[in-house]
C-alpha cells in the first residue's frame, strides 16, 4: 500500500537523464547559465535546449535571457513548483530503494 | 530497482559537480610545498652568505641588497608554487575529462582571492615599516583564511588545511625570530602532507 503511494510521486517528467541532471544542478545553485549547464552535464547545445524547454513548459524552471555586450546569455533557475516536484521525486526514489 | 539507484547516484553526482571544484589535485599541494621548501632553503643560503646565522637568535640587520634578493626569491617561489598548483590540477581535469574553468572554479578563485590579496598587500606594508618578524605569520594567517573561505567550493580537506595554517600563523606570531621555519612548515610541509593525503584519497 505504502509503496503505491510513493510511486505516484515518481515523476515522468524527470525520467530522462538530462532533465534529471538539469533539475539536480538547479536544486543546489540559483541561476545557472546555459554554457555552465552544458559543461556540468556535458551535453550538446541542441540536447540541452530541447530538454530545458520541456521543463520550462511544465513551469519547473524559469528562463532568463540577458545580453552581455552583444552576446545573448541564457540562464535557468528552478521554480518553487519545480523544487517541490523534484524533492518529492528524489524522496520517492529513495523509498523505492529502501522501502521501510 | 538498480535503475532508481543509478538515478539517485546521478543526482548526487551532478549536485556535487555543480557546486564543487573537483579537479583540485593533491599533487598541486605537493608541488607547491616543494617550491616553498626550496624557497626557504635558498633564503637560508642567502643569509648564510651574508654571515647571518639565522638561528643564533640575535636581531640582525639586513642590507638593502639582501632584502631585494630575498624578495626576488619569494616572488619566484610564489610563481613556481602557483604554476605547479595550476598545472597538476589542469592535468587531473584533463585525465578525468572534466571541464577545468567551471563556475565552481571561478567561485573558488573569488572566495580565495580577497583574503590572499589583502594578506599580500598587508605583508608589503609590514615590509615598508621594517616589521619583518610579522611577515611570515601574516602570510600564514591570511593564506589560511583564504583556504577556509575557498573550501566551500572544493574538497573539505582544504578546510582543515586552512585551519592548520591559521593556527600555525598565530603560534608563529607568538614566537618571533622563527618566521622562516614556521613559513617552511606551513607552506612546505603542510602542503606536502595534505597534498599526499588528498592524492591517495581522490585518486
Amino acid at each position: 500500500m505504502k509503496n503505491n503511494i510513493d510511486i505516484t510521486y515518481i515523476n515522468k517528467d524527470f525520467e530522462s537523464r538530462v532533465r534529471l541532471g538539469i533539475m539536480s544542478a538547479l536544486m543546489v545553485k540559483d541561476w545557472v547559465t546555459f554554457v555552465d549547464m552544458k559543461e556540468i552535464l556535458q551535453l550538446s547545445d541542441g540536447n540541452l535546449a530541447s530538454h530545458a524547454a520541456a521543463l520550462e513548459n511544465k513551469k519547473y524552471i524559469e528562463v532568463k535571457k540577458a545580453f552581455i555586450g552583444k552576446k545573448p546569455e541564457t540562464s535557468y533557475r528552478a521554480t518553487p513548483e519545480g523544487r517541490s516536484a523534484f524533492q518529492k521525486h528524489i524522496e520517492a526514489l529513495g523509498k523505492l530503494i529502501n522501502p521501510s | 530497482m538498480s535503475e532508481y539507484q543509478n538515478d539517485l547516484k546521478h543526482i548526487r553526482n551532478i549536485m556535487e559537480r555543480s557546486t564543487t571544484f573537483l579537479s583540485l589535485s593533491g599533487l598541486s599541494g605537493v608541488g607547491a610545498g616543494i617550491a616553498a621548501l626550496a624557497g626557504v632553503l635558498v633564503t637560508f643560503f642567502i643569509l648564510d652568505g651574508n654571515q647571518i646565522s639565522y638561528f643564533d637568535g640575535k636581531p640582525n640587520s639586513i642590507n638593502p641588497e639582501t632584502e631585494i634578493e630575498i624578495a626576488i626569491v619569494a616572488l619566484i617561489t610564489l610563481v613556481l608554487g602557483l604554476t605547479s598548483g595550476l598545472w597538476f590540477s589542469w592535468q587531473k581535469s584533463q585525465k578525468q575529462n572534466l571541464p577545468f574553468w567551471t563556475a565552481s572554479a571561478k567561485e573558488l578563485l573569488m572566495a580565495g582571492a580577497m583574503p590572499l590579496l589583502a594578506g599580500g598587500l598587508f605583508s608589503i606594508i609590514l615590509w615598508k615599516y621594517d616589521l619583518f618578524f610579522l611577515i611570515a605569520p601574516t602570510m600564514l594567517i591570511f593564506y589560511g583564511l583564504a583556504l577556509l573561505s575557498a573550501s566551500k567550493y572544493t574538497h573539505k580537506d582544504i578546510f582543515y588545511l586552512g585551519f592548520c595554517e591559521v593556527v600555525l600563523g598565530l603560534i608563529a606570531a607568538l614566537i618571533p625570530g622563527y618566521g622562516l621555519v614556521f613559513w617552511g612548515i606551513g607552506f612546505g610541509i603542510l602542503h606536502i602532507f595534505y597534498g599526499t593525503l588528498m592524492y591517495y584519497k581522490y585518486k
